[in-house]
């Protein structure tokens, strides 16, 4: 069945987007990330703007973040407090990606810039989650405790000063790297229009050592919040949200992510973060597979304007 | 400014310049001059139909006739851009700005426009793909090149190749000597907005009538509604586009939370 989307001027197929809309979904409930660097390279795939794709993907992870975040909050497994701390910086963060963004749109080289930062942050990232989770796997293997909470797990970010205790994640470290990751991920997020959940989930884990039950539902609540924002200011400023592929994409993306959080905290922690990491490194790859190998085509048309 | 005001003027000076013999006329109807894409649009096919009449009545007819029919979208202004292989990576190194041109442009015949007429003529008509004016920002001018040249060439491919672009020495049929019927694709992907359409007669490689014609693409019911709110009050859209992911959210973990 296809039905004319009216912003992205094309049509599509219904059962298509809701399928999409659904894997990605249940890909992040499972992991508590956006999926918007799932998500928006689909939508380029199957032939929508850039521009448009980016804008309303951010529509359709905050309704899987919020729905995700309920989840969560039934199940008490989330931080209000760490994830109003990181939202206070990232929107600093997000301000001053969105400066970068649009010097870098000057320069016309914005796709490879995009293209060279999802390489090395998705390939550093994934491969930093599998050695580490394959190394958890392996310990629980040969029946050890998977994470050793050993004195020596104290970091150098420890011993900073400005420290808050988070009650929830029984944590108890300083404000700035804290201020640091959300400022990263609001900037990072900004820049290669994604949500950043699956930057933060690793990072809240090995920075802050934020346990794995509480980690999730953190991420989401400050996901949902970021995304909502960002729909707001795409259809404000550049008129590029498409509300009917969102709805679409939403109704997808709700449903497979009520199984896909079941489906994660059913699974082992170090099992999860491995499957993330996979996930992440080969899409990392993908980006690096198109960088170098030859494209079908070495001419590319863009819209410039009307008239 | 001046430039495209020296380009108007030059397919003013063309188009008085070869003001055809009046001994033929042409007659045409649409079968559709609107065309609304609703929220099932897949693209559709338009059908004109036509006669050619002596004129002045008493005037002979001399068939055979060639009929080359051009359709052309709103105008845009896009860029085309190359890659190349730089550090290992591939990178647009080089890029042409195509002003102004037919977001769509259909060259539709009876036979392959290339046996209609010589090449001086078909290019002086701007009768076919090839011979279509496609002005290219280069530096600080604005001009349209060589027909092989690479740019060019690679745009009309592209454009080719999103059904928007195309060239068909069978869309146009002769059912009887005098009388013609031709069909108009209109893609999927078809842009919105004011299409002219110019239908040119040949006799014996020679220009010897035209007529114009127009249709519009339009949005029409529920897409018009999104497309007008999202562009006039992008504010208000957002917020509602936002409070619709949380409401769907919402529901969603109500519907779920039963079982």
């Amino acid at each position: 069945m296809q039905i004319y989307l009216p912003i992205a001027d094309l049509p599509v197929n219904v059962f298509l987007v809701l399928g999409m809309g659904l894997a990605v979904g249940y890909i992040s409930g499972m992991f508590g990330i956006g999926g918007g660097f799932l998500m928006t390279p689909l939508l380029i795939f199957i032939g929508i703007s850039p521009a448009v794709a980016v804008a309303t993907v951010s529509s359709h992870i905050a309704a899987s973040s919020f729905t995700g975040a309920i989840s969560y909050w039934r199940k008490r497994a989330l931080d209000i407090a760490l994830a109003m701390m990181l939202l206070s910086a990232g929107i600093v963060g997000t301000a001053t990606g969105v400066w970068l963004f649009t010097e870098l749109r000057a320069l016309d080289q914005l796709d490879l810039m995009i293209g060279l930062s999802y390489v090395t942050l998705l390939t550093i990232v994934g491969g930093m989650m599998i050695y580490e989770s394959v190394r958890a796997v392996m310990r629980t293997r040969r029946g050890m405790p998977a994470t050793l909470r050993r004195p020596g797990s104290h970091t150098w970010l420890h011993g900073l000063p400005f420290k808050l205790r988070f009650k929830r994640s029984k944590i108890y470290v300083s404000a700035i790297p804290v201020w640091a990751i959300g400022f990263v991920i609001g900037f990072v997020g900004a820049i290669m229009g994604i949500g950043g959940g699956f930057l933060l989930v690793p990072m809240l884990i090995y920075f802050l050592r934020v346990p794995t039950a509480t980690v999730i539902g953190t991420s989401m609540v400050l996901t949902l919040i970021t995304m909502a924002s960002a729909t707001v200011m795409h259809a404000a400023t550049n008129h590029l949200v498409d509300a009917v592929l969102a709805l679409i994409l939403m109704i997808g993306g709700v449903i497979g992510a009520q199984f896909g959080a079941r489906t994660g905290q059913k699974m082992r922690g170090e099992r999860l973060r491995l499957l993330l990491g996979l996930l992440v490194f080969a899409v990392g790859l993908r980006f690096a597979y198109a960088l170098v190998v030859q494209p079908d085509d070495l001419f590319s048309l863009r819209y410039v304007r009307g008239g | 400014m001046m430039r495209r005001l020296a380009i108007t003027l030059a397919f003013i000076v063309v188009a008085c310049g070869t003001e055809p013999a009046t001994a033929e006329r042409l007659v045409v109807s649409l079968s559709n001059h609107r065309v609304a894409v609703t929220s099932n649009f897949v693209g559709e096919e338009l059908v004109l139909f036509g006669t050619i009449e002596p004129n002045p009545i008493t005037s002979p007819l001399r068939p055979p006739y060639d009929l080359v029919i051009t359709v052309t979208g709103p105008r845009q202004t896009l860029r085309t851009r190359r890659k190349q292989r730089m550090l290992g990576i591939w990178v647009n190194v080089d890029s042409r700005e195509f002003v102004s041109v037919p977001s769509y442009l259909a060259v539709l015949s009876n036979r392959p426009v290339s046996n209609i007429a010589n090449q001086d003529t078909l290019r002086r008509l701007q009768v076919g793909l090839d011979n279509f004016l496609l002005p290219q920002r280069i530096g600080a001018d604005v001009a349209d090149t060589v027909r092989d040249d690479p740019f060019r060439r690679a745009f009309v491919r592209l454009q080719t190749q999103q059904g928007l672009y195309r060239e068909s020495g069978t869309a146009v049929t002769f059912l009887t000597p005098t009388v013609f019927r031709a069909a108009i694709p209109m893609p999927a992907a078809v842009p919105t907005g004011s299409y002219g359409i110019n239908v040119e007669l040949f006799a014996g490689g020679i220009l010897v009538a035209r007529t114009n014609s127009a249709l519009e693409v339009i949005k029409t019911g529920f897409e018009q509604y999104v497309a007008d709110a999202a562009r006039d009050h992008g504010l208000l859209y957002g917020m509602a586009t936002a409070l619709m992911a949380l409401l769907i959210g919402w529901f969603a973990s109500v519907v779920f939370a039963r079982d």
